[in-house]
């Protein structure tokens, strides 16, 4: 058992013993440690490093925010970062209960690699890039690079995930999430959109309805050319529709015990257009 | 294999707990090592909430807390809540409990109350969104909910009364 109090530390550690499990706010590998299908001989705990908490601007304008992969969920939605990245912070704020977010970290979310985690889509609506750690050096990798498959991620051993960096882009972002209540709840269909007013794009990623999360790339396209990104003129309910429409074939759900693939996918097409709607709502609705 | 020592400070006293095994939750060294059985064993996966405490402060489930690595912290159980050198008096959240008809089997109650006492820490005077917020990870079976709603609002009543009062809770 290590508790590291240091990057160096854990990495040190990791590297000494390669077969021991990292442990973060535990809210996920304790559920298979306390059912007995996690055998646990030895632990890196990660989750008293004060590096890895909390969150910085970086670049010549703090475009970029490098948020500490041990930042917890209730961090996340503290209003000095949820006004940077509010998607993050809506997700966050749907993540368990308030006992849950107050041990769960972004990192967490990233190593568990979970269709259904929340923050996901977030991140790839935002093009995050995840920063890893190793004694051998720093890695960076995109996060559609870093989620691989189902709880699958590009974690070599030895390496912790430390960091991640996501513009701070300027436009309304929205994070929908659909299940049986709203507490405690895991996602059967989540979606992320990120507006960036300045490049006029928009970008939107699904949770919970694939392998990994998945950009509605077509969807994106569709909007960018015929938004009006001053938001004065919301989207007429055809543009509304279409996209709706285009987000949900981006969708390749399955059946599975919290529902089955045809509502995901209707599910995805009402959160999109929900969405869309929220975000550009016309400038007699705008309240900032 | 057994861990280290392993050194908690509980409701203020310093205790040492030697024969925990590596996966063990801070939940079962509490109910099993240390003899506190206020904190309840229902899910083990953070579900339900009647296994909530405060390690170093904040509010978690202790079935998800690996006992090795909360080494050093300190834990504030059910058991803590009543101030030992006031006798048998209880605090502001238990009594509010009582009053209120909020306990039925009992079994989610220490987890609430941990929970609502964190919540009034924060928010002298939550409305009804804060207060369902602040326990929407703690489930009770029997009660529905709304003597545990009433309960709430009178310890955030009695609470704010006593700091008028200049009274510590």
């Amino acid at each position: 058992m290590t508790i590291a109090t240091s990057i160096d530390d854990a990495c040190a550690a990791m590297k000494a013993k390669p077969d021991a499990l990292v442990l973060a706010g535990g809210t996920d590998l304790m559920v298979e440690v306390n059912r007995g299908i996690r055998p646990i001989n030895d632990v890196v705990a990660v989750g008293r490093i004060p590096e890895m908490r909390g969150w910085s601007r970086e670049g010549a304008r703090g475009e970029v925010l490098r948020i500490g992969a041990g930042t917890t969920c209730a961090d996340l939605t503290e209003p000095t970062i949820a006004s940077l990245v509010p998607a993050l912070a809506q997700a966050a704020r749907t993540v368990g209960s308030p006992q849950i977010r107050n041990s769960a970290t972004l990192g967490g979310n990233l190593a568990t690699a979970s269709p259904a985690g929340d923050t996901l889509p977030v991140l790839a609506a935002l093009e995050a890039e995840i920063e890893l750690r190793s004694v051998e050096g720093i890695r960076r990798l995109p996060l559609d690079e870093f989620v691989v498959g189902v709880k699958d991620n590009a974690l070599v051993p030895g390496e912790l995930i430390v960091a991640v960096r996501v513009p701070v882009l300027d436009g309304p972002q929205e994070f929908l999430k659909v299940g049986t209540r709203n507490a405690m709840v895991i996602a059967v269909a989540s979606l992320a959109l990120v507006v960036d007013r300045f490049g006029k794009t928009v970008r939107v990623a699904l949770g919970s309805v694939a392998p990994i999360p998945v950009r509605a790339i077509e969807a994106e396209v569709l909007v960018a050319e015929r938004l009006d990104f001053d938001g004065e003129v919301p989207p007429d309910s055809d543009l509304v529709d279409q996209f709706a429409g285009l987000v949900a074939d981006a969708a390749r759900p399955i059946d599975d015990h919290r529902g089955t693939a045809a509502y995901r996918r209707h599910a995805v097409m009402v959160i999109a257009g929900r969405a869309l709607r929220r975000a550009f709502p016309g400038s007699s609705k705008v309240v900032e | 294999m057994t861990a280290d020592v392993l050194s908690l400070t509980i409701n203020g006293q310093r205790r040492e707990v030697v024969d925990a095994l590596p996966g063990e939750s801070l939940l079962f060294v509490l109910r099993e090592r240390l003899d506190l059985a206020g904190s309840k064993n229902a899910c083990e996966e953070g579900e339900c909430g009647s296994c909530t405490v405060r390690v170093d402060d904040e509010l978690v489930c202790s079935c998800l807390v690996l006992a090795a690595a909360a080494d050093g912290c300190s834990v504030t159980t059910v058991e803590g809540l009543a101030d030992a050198s006031e006798g048998s008096r209880l605090a502001d959240v238990q009594q509010a409990f009582l009053d209120a008809g909020a306990v039925q089997c009992g079994f989610c109650t220490p987890g609430l109350l941990m929970a609502v006492d964190a919540l009034l820490e924060d928010e002298d005077d939550p409305d009804d969104l804060m207060v369902r917020e602040a326990v929407s990870g703690n489930l009770c079976r029997c009660t529905g909910y709304g003597r545990i709603l009433e309960a709430i609002n009178l310890a955030a009543a009695s609470r704010r009364a006593a700091g008028e009062q200049g009274v510590t809770p």
